[in-house]
């Protein structure tokens, strides 16, 4: 079974979620703050951290940052109730496998924990939303400005088709069907945008997360 | 400053014509000049340069008339004035009595001295000085301290050693100046020069200011620092109101409502797209949304289906640009389209997707809900053929609706830009 470490500072939140999840993965700690967090996350090495966005002390980043180079294994599923995007593309590019709001149902959060535990890439269709954004305001159509890594600041007209079905709600699954590929083939396109997300070069991406903020 | 806010529980506002009372929000000494112009519906500026007009022509008299009015009228949040406390401080009495007896003698010894003169304006002050130790010893604390920072330069000027060399220099320089206008002053009469007693004024005046100047300084710190705090508290004030119109109440209906799940998440969403607004786009709840973007078109859109239909409409947008009829009618498709699922549908949940690209805006509504044909509609049903197509139709834009028994339904729209930048 899945292990998994709670990470979110509403107490409420936490008990709703661990009773909700109780049957389908192991929870086998919870956390309210940063140090907290990464005490017991060190200690007791989860495959899932499930982690909010906005904490007390420096915000789920903090927790990925002190973590990641230490123990690369264990993986971290953001989720938060007010997103702003500059906030939840700081929490994927620091590291995290994916993002959901938390007005997800149990069974897509089990879902999704299970996806971030085998390696894949989970994005929300709020957090799809934000990174065709992202991508469409950064352009490598920017004249004079060579970008650093040409691969890694665009995406592919596979992976944006696939990010649009998915900011449209669709699921995985659903998107197999639509594109005429196999699920895997989705999760290899998504896992590529993560990856192109955490790696592009961060200046554009802050320049966009500035932009929104107006 | 003093802003109407009709959702307002915590705040009495200052009535026109209330019955007098003192205002102890905002005074010099006892917000008696402030209440008289809360009660007449005077400017407190004009009524305390009243005030102090009628204090000087009168030699004093004003003063003591100020200091009964202290006395007498109740401040704003309490019944009693401050007269009524002191009847039954007899210790406070006495020592009244004691004080202005000693003042009475002080004046008629100077009296005997200066033909009368002196004494002639000093007299009203021991009635002042009587009314003074009674409020000293019966007014609450804040008052006390009101009262304490008027009598701050006396102590100064007892105590100038005490306050270091530098305000020792002050007052005796004040003094100097102060000894050399009077001595000008008193000489003048004799004099034929028109120039010296105004030279001599001059002085005078130079020595007040010496002397009070750094009194003045602090009252006028003290009142920028007291209206910055009620600044604040309103400012709290004003968010406690709106939480408490937002989110108070949406707890309460929710608790009310707690054994219908669906109306509960309904009221949650609601709650949650207002404090969002409110939080991160700066908008006032209940303020309406003006639609000037096509992101705040989509999110009305949103908003409005969610509240009509207590359905979820998950809304994504990217990037943004400006409306434009045409734009308008794509949106208003859209909005059919929004609701055509919410009603028909049964899903659980709609998706709401509009993309700004380039050459076009694209929408897409899209439900998991069980579907229809759309071959087998009947021509003449208007919703779908006039509300969505006909309009796209008429603005050059396309619809293209997707669907099959059980596998819900997708309504594509697309809809070209005229030329005009994009707010991407």
């Amino acid at each position: 079974m899945t292990r998994v470490v709670l990470v979110d500072d509403h107490g409420l939140f936490r008990s709703g979620v661990r009773a909700e999840l109780g049957h389908r993965v192991e929870v086998v700690g919870e956390a309210e703050d940063v140090r907290p967090a990464i005490t017991l996350i060190t200690q007791t090495r989860p495959d899932v951290v499930l982690l909010d966005v906005h904490l007390p002390g420096g915000g789920g980043q903090a927790v990925i940052e002190a973590i990641k180079p230490h123990l690369p294994d264990v993986r971290f599923l953001a989720l938060s109730a007010s997103d702003a995007p500059e906030d939840v593309i700081a929490v994927i590019r620091a590291g995290a496998r994916g993002y959901v709001t938390k007005t997800i149902s149990t069974d897509e959060l089990a879902d999704a924990i299970g996806r971030v535990a085998s390696g894949d890439a989970v994005f929300s269709h709020r957090l799809a939303g934000f990174v065709l954004d992202a991508f469409a305001a950064m352009p490598g159509a920017e004249a004079g400005k060579p970008s650093f890594d040409p691969e890694l600041d665009q995406l592919t007209a596979r992976e944006r088709e696939v990010l649009r079905l998915i900011a449209q709600g669709y699921t995985y699954k659903e998107i197999a069907k639509e594109l005429y590929i196999s699920v895997k083939t989705v999760e290899t396109h998504v896992s590529s945008v993560l990856r192109k997300l955490q790696l592009s070069s961060r200046h554009q991406l802050t320049k966009w997360a500035a932009e929104r903020r107006l | 400053m003093q802003q109407v806010n009709r959702h307002e529980p915590f705040r009495v506002r200052h009535q026109a014509r209330g019955p007098l009372r003192r205002d102890p929000g905002d005074r010099l000494a006892g917000g008696v000049a402030s209440g008289v112009a809360a009660w007449r519906g005077f400017n407190p500026t004009s009524v305390r340069i009243m005030f102090a007009l009628i204090a000087v022509v009168t030699s004093g008299t004003g003063v003591m008339l100020y200091v009964a009015g202290w006395l007498l009228i109740p401040a704003r949040d309490e019944d009693t004035s401050i007269g009524a406390r002191a009847r039954n401080d007899a210790k406070g009495i006495a020592l009244a009595i004691g004080l202005s007896t000693l003042l009475t003698l002080v004046l008629l010894i100077a009296g005997v001295f200066n033909d009368g003169w002196f004494a002639g304006w000093a007299w009203p002050q021991v009635f002042s000085l009587a009314g003074l130790t009674l409020i000293w010893r019966n007014a609450p604390a804040d008052e006390q301290a009101s009262l304490r920072r008027l009598v701050e330069p006396l102590e100064a000027a007892a105590g100038a050693t005490t306050n270091g060399a530098r305000s020792a220099i002050r007052l005796t320089v004040a003094g100097l100046l102060l000894l050399t206008g009077v001595i000008f002053l008193a000489s003048a009469h004799e004099s034929l020069a028109l120039l010296r007693p105004l030279g001599a004024v001059a002085l005078v005046v130079a020595a007040i200011v010496l002397f009070l100047g750094p009194w003045w300084l602090r009252i006028a710190r003290d009142l920028v620092v007291e209206r910055q705090a009620r600044i604040r508290a309103e400012e709290r004030a004003d968010i406690a109101a709106k939480v408490h119109d937002s989110v108070l109440q949406t707890l309460a209906l929710i608790q009310r409502r707690a054994d219908d799940p669906s109306k509960v998440v309904q009221l949650a969403r609601i709650q949650e797209r207002e404090l969002r607004d409110w939080l991160f786009e700066g908008k006032a709840p209940g303020e309406s949304d003006p639609t000037s973007t096509l992101a705040t078109a989509v999110r009305q859109i949103q908003q409005d289906v969610e509240a009509r239909y207590g359905i979820p409409v998950e809304a994504v947008t990217v990037g943004d640009c400006d409306l434009d009829d045409n734009l308008a009618a794509l949106l208003a498709a859209a909005r059919e389209a929004t609701i055509n699922a919410a009603k028909w549908s049964g899903a659980s949940v709609i998706s709401l997707f509009a993309e700004v690209g380039p050459a076009e805006v694209e929408v897409v509504v899209r439900d998991r809900g069980k579907g229809f044909d759309p071959a087998a509609v009947p021509a003449d049903r208007k919703g779908l053929a006039e509300s969505i197509h006909g309009r796209m139709a008429r603005r050059g834009g396309t619809a293209t609706v997707t669907s099959a028994h059980g596998e819900g339904t997708k309504v594509t729209l697309r809809m070209s830009r005229a030329a005009q930048a994009s707010r991407a």
